[in-house]
């Protein structure tokens, strides 16, 4: 049973209970942010919400770990 | 009638505090609070994942199967049944109140969780079905299924779009702390480390067992110590091909493994079986000293090393995933902030020092798991029950002296929404007889206790505490604890020598894999140092130039570990290479937390706050 998230207007499917992190790894979206000074992708990388590297805005709120935050149907993401 | 979680309330009939706050939700955690909550003890155990686990006992909202699996959701179960369990809760600070008591500050996103008006509550209009069906309101108290069955349930009938995940604070007030807060990875920097598709061990081995996702098809493996093993045979069971299990240290392979001599030969077999049987090849004296691509990786560099880590040799794997691990960092903040006392363990990882009852040097703040020394999850969750005990000691000690805190026996415990211990027998008959039965017994064990009285709850235990890993001798420390009769009471010998035992295989294993320096050579002067302010090691050595001798001048003058991680990811290798073993973290807040939530606080008339 699965429902679907948006990333750049793109449907994912997420298993109920995956974070954001995840649904994005299992389809093959490995990094949507860039670096402030040197513009340089991320992604997960500690995968349990130590190191930050994975923020993301979800539904235009202030970034998050999106190894922490659990999808909800209908959840907005942009990589860009 | 409320959740305890009220401090600002300040009404004539305002809430308790819990006799005890756990901060964790894995095997040590869940084991303490559910000793404590079994001796009577009104108890709240917070956690910031979803569900209960940490990070061994992980596991999708649909659990599969996994070695202890079962035993755990057992404890999970009977914990919530008799707690209140808060997932989803950040614990951001730690901190002691005039009267003695401590504040637990935590952040959540839930919708459903409990504020300061819990008692009344206001239905958040924006609170998903999915919330409200994950929330069980038992005599007042909130509850959340630790076993995530109900939330599923509602989940799977379909939950709207989370509008209502704005962050906000939640206050537990408490008498007693119990810190099981774990560890995370223990990164090492080098060339290429943070292109997305290089995760930590823990990162590839948490996205599997929490979201069933296989992080990559070609796999590497790289790093040192024997979490290794799992990690790898976990992914290439779940289908992707592991490429190489590359273990810096250790000349002598699987069939020589550290872990055969401390009477582990079943799990290096079952490892060393399943790697076979994927045909993963492990090396040791090897390593993983760069990863190549543009976007994401799509090669590394792997080195043979010599006895001190320098390369000797190097070849190319072409892959699109790295799995990388040197290491664990246990996680105490919450116990610096408090002033508890530290030592450094074998692998000179800052840790709690503690007593043979798990009692740290400040009065009222225990600590269990890996927080007071790496050793793997069966030594945590048996730390966690001695934890239990002495904090159930304490507080039945608390109440026979008849402090103007009267212990909240299991009767009036029930009044406020825990479930009494009158029920003890019917979690024994839930619980395998190794685990929850004799936690069980702890009820019993608390009824005994009125000779733990040898000294006032929290005096300071240091003078019998090993100053170095190298003593175990958690039971020798004991005598300045608590009273000699006490201690046999609250930890009986059978249980502190299994937990000398286990605390000695810990550390046999932190010197079979020690970190070398020959790793700092791998590093380019462009290689970033700290990921989050995007330090390269050119400007660590330039600070270094500058006179910043020690790794905290560095941090002031390049600025490494001072963004988001706070310098959990880059902070052992700073110390590293301003050569000086890694100092405890001085960190005020324990998480990022936001503004919204903290006005949440100072804005006590409005709900939501912000």
């Amino acid at each position: 049973m699965t429902f679907h998230i948006t990333v750049d207007g793109r449907p994912v499917p997420v298993v109920p209970g995956q974070t954001i992190g995840a649904a994005l790894h299992a389809a093959g979206v490995r990094s949507w942010r860039t670096t402030r000074f040197g513009g340089r992708p991320r992604g997960l990388f500690c995968g349990i919400g130590v190191c930050f590297d994975c923020l993301i805005s979800v539904n235009g709120r202030p970034p998050e770990r999106a190894c922490l935050l659990e999808a909800e149907p209908g959840d907005e993401v942009s990589t860009a | 009638m409320t959740s305890g979680a009220m401090p600002h309330d300040s009404g004539p009939h305002g809430p308790e505090p819990y006799d005890l706050v756990v901060v964790g939700g894995g095997p040590a955690g869940v084991a303490g609070a559910l000793t404590a909550a079994l001796a009577g003890l009104r108890v709240a155990l917070v956690d910031s994942g979803p569900r209960l686990g940490g990070q061994y006992f992980r596991h999708p909202a649909v659990p599969g199967r996994a070695a202890g699996l079962d035993r755990f959701l057992r404890q999970a179960r009977a914990l919530d049944a008799r707690a209140d369990v808060l997932l989803r809760h950040q614990v951001w600070a730690a901190s002691r109140e005039p009267d003695g008591d401590l504040l637990i500050h935590c952040a959540t996103r839930h919708a459903a969780a409990p504020t300061r008006y819990a008692a009344t509550p206001t239905p958040n209009p924006s609170a998903t079905l999915r919330d409200a069906g994950a929330m069980r309101r038992d005599g007042g108290a909130m509850r959340e299924q630790a076993g995530a069955t109900h939330r599923d349930a509602a989940a799977a009938a379909g939950g709207a779009a989370g509008a209502g995940r704005e962050e906000r604070a939640v206050v537990l007030r408490a008498r007693r702390l119990l810190i099981a807060t774990g560890a995370h990875d223990r990164p090492l920097p080098f060339p290429g480390w943070d292109l997305p598709g290089v995760l930590t061990a823990g990162g590839a081995q948490a996205l599997l067992k929490g979201g069933g996702v296989v992080a990559g098809r070609r796999i590497v493996v790289s790093g040192t110590g024997p979490f290794l093993l799992p990690v790898a045979s976990g992914l290439a069971g779940a289908g992707a091909r592991v490429l190489g299990v590359y273990e810096a240290n250790g000349g002598l392979g699987l069939a020589r493994h550290p872990l055969l001599a401390l009477g582990k030969a079943g799990e290096v077999a079952g490892y060393a079986a399943a790697l076979a049987r994927h045909r993963v090849p492990y090396r040791t004296r090897q390593a993983v000293v760069a990863a190549h691509g543009e976007r994401e990786v799509e090669a590394v560099t792997v080195a043979r090393l010599d006895r001190d880590w320098n390369v000797t040799a190097t070849h190319v794997v072409e892959c699109d995933t790295l799995a990388v691990g040197y290491g664990f960092v246990p996680q105490i903040e919450l116990g610096t902030q408090l002033g508890c006392q530290t030592r450094h363990d074998v692998d000179g990882s800052p840790v709690l020092t503690v007593d043979a009852t798990l009692r740290t040097t400040v009065p009222g703040v225990w600590a269990a798991g890996e927080p007071v020394g790496v050793g793997g999850w069966r030594l945590a969750e048996l730390e966690g029950r001695l934890a239990g005990r002495a904090i159930a000691a304490d507080a039945r000690t608390a109440g026979i002296h008849g402090t103007a805190r009267t212990f909240r026996t299991a009767g009036t415990a029930a009044t406020s929404g825990i479930a009494s211990t009158a029920d003890t027998s019917g979690i024994a008959s839930t619980a395998d007889t190794s685990g929850i039965a004799s936690t069980a017994d702890t009820s019993g064990i608390a009824g005994a206790l009125p000779t733990v009285d040898a000294e006032p709850s929290g005096a300071p235990a240091t003078s019998g505490v090993p100053a170095t890993g190298a003593d175990v001798g958690g039971a020798r420390a004991a005598g300045a604890g608590v009273g000699g009769g006490g201690v046999v009471a609250v930890v009986p010998p059978v249980f502190a020598r299994r937990r000398e035992r286990w605390r000695a295989f810990g550390e046999a294993l932190q010197r079979a894999y020690p970190v070398k320096p020959g790793w700092q050579g791998w590093l380019r002067d462009d290689t970033l140092v700290c990921r989050c302010e995007e330090v390269p090691l050119a400007r660590v050595r330039e600070a270094q130039a500058l006179g910043a001798t020690d790794a905290r001048s560095v941090k002031l003058l390049a600025r490494p570990g001072m963004g988001w991680c706070q310098g959990r990811i880059c902070g052992y290798a700073v110390s590293c290479l301003a050569g000086e073993q890694p100092q405890p973290p001085r960190r005020p807040i324990a998480q990022p937390v936001t503004l919204g939530a903290l006005a949440s606080l100072a804005a006590p008339d409005d709900h939501p706050a912000h």
